[in-house]
């Protein structure tokens, strides 16, 4: 089987100071892969540089393309890779404002990617808003509201709506969890979990969070000073850790 | 003797402007950077307006200026008299008899015809503007042709009002191209700028010139379901009883009295002169 997306090589520095260093995998389609590692240890400069939104220094991010089948989507135009990030990725940011437009109403937001590839029937662009809204579980008589009204969790699963509108294939996570209260990330791991399930995604997780990736991910790499320390399935790796760093991290969770 | 060089501006600065135009008219809808120079009037008084009309004029043209569509407001008395004083130029409020026509907000009644300019005063040429605050984004946009945001904005108005309630300044596709913003004219001038004239757009403040070669398609953006309508008042003006001008609602007495009105007072008193009555007309009720 192809791989969905292929890295190989992938570094990114910062003058002297090290993002994420040779970073090499396979990420097959409708697998999850997660990214762990304590704060500072490459992961958000990682997803960026898979997704486009910094310039790595070396390396290639190779993508199934529907049209021409594997491209690195570095050599990309740029059109080309901005068209590819509104139709077959996504990106969900940690902060929801920084994914959403805040001026305009939840049933816009989630619109907006479907008028960009050239819905031009108002109708049916709401239909697909109001169908979503529903899917991330935001009642549909909130559609015409602005995110600024929304509680935390609302607004991440507005912009998780947002994103999959128009059914990417390949979906980047930066803490899509992070900074909601317990019972609220739990809520939103569940419907993650069930729109990866039935949409058959693809996705990369980045999390510091090891109860989101014990729920949501196949595959697991853990970074530590911008390098992929230890890579494995899932619960291999959590039960059965092999370098001491990540010993280190999951001992320090089952301590709390 | 004038002060001034024709038309206040030096040569230097008309020649850079007029390239900014030719620039323009090459790339319909384009929005080109210009180097603004200060007028003696205050921005949001048609600076950039009348820095293109000064790069245009020539000593045997004949001006008309025309706010709203009325050629005796005080921003259009002031603009005419600057030009009649620093080009000595012939100027007019009849259409017909001007080559260079400055405007805000309207775009005449009568078709303009090949040979003639149209010089509009534009506050904000940024279409994206309102939903994209970035310049760095909105150029990026325009020059990956990436528009969808333009039909969130209209997407807006529809959840909002049931309909597309944008009046003016709506937005347009110019030459399959690019989108742009045909400044504060009402909707109901759109379908006109597909014309024999030269249009020219001038933005002082924002330091920008765009333009519409003659017959240049311009199409007014919407949804399959939602169509581009350029409506206006369902009336006919009370003075010359014109069916298909835009009008304005005017306070007539104090007693909060109304009529309609068309907006082009030029094409009005023509109307008038040809013996055409409105139902408002005091001569006609006479
Ligand atoms: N824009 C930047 N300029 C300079 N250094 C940066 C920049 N962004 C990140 N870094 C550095 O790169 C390293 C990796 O940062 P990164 O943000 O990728 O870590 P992270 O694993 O996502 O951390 P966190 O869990 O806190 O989000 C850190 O040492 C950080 O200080
Ligand atoms: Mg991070
Ligand atoms: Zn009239």
């Amino acid at each position: 089987m192809t791989p969905l997306l292929q890295v190989k090589g992938l570094t990114k520095t910062y003058g002297r100071h090290i993002g994420c260093r040779d970073v090499s995998f396979d990420l097959f389609p409708g697998e999850v892969m997660g990214i762990v590692g304590e704060s500072g240890s490459g992961k958000s400069t990682l997803l960026n540089s898979m997704a486009g939104h910094v310039v790595p220094d070396a390396g290639q991010v190779i993508f199934d393309t529907r049209d021409a089948g594997p491209r690195d989507t570095r050599a990309m135009s740029e059109p080309e890779r901005r068209m590819l990030s509104r139709t077959d990725w996504a990106f969900v940011h940690q902060h929801a404002r920084d994914g959403l437009r805040m001026g305009v109403s939840a049933g816009g937001n989630v619109g907006e990617r479907l008028m960009a590839v050239g819905a031009r029937n108002y109708g049916a662009i709401r239909a697909s808003a109001i169908d979503w809204l529903d899917r991330v579980e935001i009642r549909a008589d909130r559609i015409d509201d602005r995110p600024t009204t929304f509680s935390g969790g609302m607004q991440q699963r507005l912009q998780i709506a947002r994103n999959l509108v128009t059914g990417p294939r390949l979906v980047f996570m930066d803490e899509p969890t992070g900074g909601l209260d317990v019972s609220v990330q739990a809520r939103l791991l569940d419907l993650l979990r069930g729109l990866v399930r039935d949409m058959g995604l693809s996705a990369i997780i980045v999390t510091h969070d090891l109860a989101v990736v014990r729920l949501l991910a196949d595959r697991l790499m853990v970074m530590k000073g911008g390098d992929v320390v230890e890579t494995g399935l899932t619960d291999q790796v959590l039960d059965d850790p092999q370098h001491g760093y990540t010993q280190l991290l999951v001992s320090s969770v089952l301590q709390v | 003797m004038s002060d001034y060089n024709f038309a206040y501006l030096d040569e230097q600065t008309k020649r850079m402007i007029r390239r900014a135009i030719l620039k323009g008219l090459a790339i319909p809808g384009y929005q080109v950077p210009f180097a603004s120079r200060e007028m003696p009037m205050p921005y949001g008084w048609g600076t950039g307006g009348v820095q293109v009309s000064a790069a245009v004029l020539c000593p045997e043209d004949t001006l008309k200026v025309i706010d709203q569509g009325a050629d005796d407001t005080t921003n259009a008395v002031s603009i005419r008299r600057f030009f009649e004083r620093t080009a000595q130029i012939a100027v007019t409020t009849a259409t017909a008899d001007a080559t260079v026509i400055q405007t805000r907000h309207r775009i005449p009644e009568e078709p303009l015809r090949d040979g003639q300019i149209l010089v509009y005063q534009v506050p904000i040429p940024e279409p994206l503007r309102f939903l994209e605050p970035r310049e760095s984004e909105t150029r990026k946009m325009h020059a990956l042709e990436e528009y969808g945001l333009m039909h969130v904005k209209l997407y807006e108005d529809i959840s909002r009002h049931g309909h597309i309630a944008t009046a003016y300044a709506y937005p347009v596709k110019v030459a399959d191209r690019y989108v742009m913003d045909p400044s504060p004219i009402p909707k109901f001038d759109n379908p006109k700028m597909e014309m024999a004239a030269i249009q020219l757009f001038g933005a002082g403040r924002e330091q920008r010139i765009y333009a519409l070669p003659p017959f240049t398609r311009v199409v007014s953006l919407d949804f399959e379901d939602h169509p581009f309508v350029a409506s206006k008042a369902d009336h006919p003006c009370g003075l010359c009883g014109a069916q298909d001008s835009y009008l304005d609602e005017v306070i007539v007495d104090d007693a909060g009295g109304r009529m309609f009105v068309c907006s082009d007072t030029d094409y009005c008193a023509g109307r008038q002169v040809d013996g055409h009555r409105g139902s408002d007309n005091k001569e006609y009720a006479a």
